[in-house]
């Protein structure tokens, strides 16, 4: 139902403005990176040591020292530059980097996110998630809206260890844009085709629904 | 000039024990030490506790020390795609603690520079933060985390003269820099050892002050994790 992960991240794409610095993360919002729109410039930063980052190369043309956070072979753009991990969170912490893009197993309504760990069963590790999360000015997270066994991931309060305390600010799922402000989640938009009641039965956490929602709009 | 030059992993490895604790540059497998590894897997040193940002995969990296048991814990930011380290983990077997890769990053320079702990925001509010001390400045709450302090640092480089002088290639950088600063012994291994004075002073990344010893490594995989191409149009 709703959106799939290419449009997740295209909806997404349209909260990129001009002359930004982003950071996206694995998964869905490494995707984000294909639909730039075409009337601003803005710049990938790769918390292993890249800003400009640019597209995969052409096939033979990879290079096993040059890789992004998700280890995946990526080129790099003319005006890029290359530095060391230090560095790159002293870009992170230091708020140089305007939009963050993060996958999450919970989001909660007070701001909450989890996403590094499941007591017992997974651990990956948070990698650059907690810096990430606790400098980051605009953060949006980017994921499904219920897990796979059909369960909300739109919490009032998250279950799994936390990530992060009070800082994300948009959830774009493939059901809704919510907004997270005075505890709660706002619907913004809808998916094509899904209405607010399959919303409002996927959401754990206090859904606050004013007015007419739209739906989202895709070029 | 000072010379640090040492003939092969074998001779820079000298003074390696037993349940000592390292420093290893790299993320994921880009910019690791491959022949030290291979050289700690021959010396078959046990009990270890390494520094790195990942833990290699099942067999590369610091996979191929998890695989012959002789850490006993890591210290990382993540360390997914490595089966049989999340085994010896949630099995109680391999000691972890992960922290966040820039806290990461900055105990790493911290501990070369003279600082003995910071404030970071990273990780308040979670259980990274659980028993240690925390300070609001400017309205915003930061954890207090230390520095390390490793007996051995092992470095990867691309280029590097025989004073200790290294320049990096691309992402292989990371970690490399701050943990070459770091260790009591610093062991530079590089892909080229050229001569004092081929390598243009303005662009030398760590400075020959961080590294105790230098040799040409040899045989470099550099393993690609995740292959990902643009398909010839």
């Amino acid at each position: 139902m709703g959106l799939s992960k290419q449009q997740i991240a295209q909806r997404i794409a349209q909260e990129l403005q001009h002359n930004w610095y982003v950071n996206l993360g694995i998964g869905i919002p490494t995707l984000v990176a294909n639909y730039v729109p075409k009337n601003i410039d803005v710049e990938f930063q790769s918390e292993n040591g890249l800003l400009g980052m640019g597209p995969f190369p052409i096939e033979g043309e990879e290079d096993a020292d040059l890789i992004n956070a998700g280890k995946q072979t990526v080129t790099i753009l003319k005006g890029g530059s290359l530095f060391d991990s230090a560095l790159s969170f002293a870009m992170i912490r230091g708020q140089h980097v305007q939009l963050t893009v993060l996958g999450a197993m919970e989001v909660a309504q007070n701001g909450d996110i989890a996403n590094w760990k499941i007591p017992g069963k997974l651990v990956k590790g948070m990698g650059g998630a907690m810096d990430l999360v606790a400098s980051a000015e605009n953060i949006i997270v980017a994921m499904m809206h219920t897990n796979k066994a059909g369960e909300s991931k739109i919490l009032k309060s998250c279950s799994l260890p936390l990530t992060g305390v009070n800082c994300v600010k948009k959830v774009v799922t493939n059901l809704a844009v919510l907004e997270i402000k005075n505890n709660a989640f706002y619907l913004i938009e809808r998916a094509p085709g899904v209405s607010v009641e399959e919303i409002k039965a996927a959401t754990e956490g206090d859904l606050i629904i004013e007015g007419e929602i739209p739906e989202m709009k895709f070029e | 000039m000072i010379n640090k030059v040492v003939k092969n992993a074998k001779e820079a490895l000298q003074g390696v024990e037993d349940s000592m604790t390292f420093m290893l540059g790299g993320f994921g497998l880009c910019g690791i030490p491959e022949n030290c590894i291979s050289e700690l897997v021959e010396l078959g040193t046990k009990d270890l506790t390494c520094i790195s940002n990942n833990a290699g995969v099942d067999d590369f990296g610091l996979g191929l020390l998890l695989k012959k048991r002789q850490i006993k814990k890591m210290i990382s930011s993540y360390v997914g795609e490595n089966d049989e380290f999340e085994r010896q983990m949630l099995s109680g077997e391999l000691d972890v603690e992960l922290i966040p890769q820039g806290t990461l990053a900055e105990r790493c320079r911290a501990t070369g520079a003279g600082i003995p702990a910071f404030y970071t925001p990273a990780g308040y509010g979670t259980e990274v933060a659980e028993g240690k001390e925390t300070r609001e400045f400017n309205g915003k709450m930061y954890v207090l985390e230390h520095a390390f302090n490793p007996e051995f640092a092992m470095v990867k480089a691309w280029k590097g003269d025989t004073s200790g002088n290294l320049i990096f290639k691309g992402t292989a950088r990371n970690f490399n820099p701050m943990m070459a600063m770091a260790g009591k012994i610093t062991i530079a291994e590089v892909e080229e050892l050229v001569e004092v004075g081929e390598l243009d002073p303005n662009q030398i990344h760590t400075p020959g002050i961080f590294v105790q010893r230098i040799f040409q490594g040899t045989n470099y995989e550099k393993r690609i994790e995740q292959k990902t191409v643009t398909p010839k149009s």
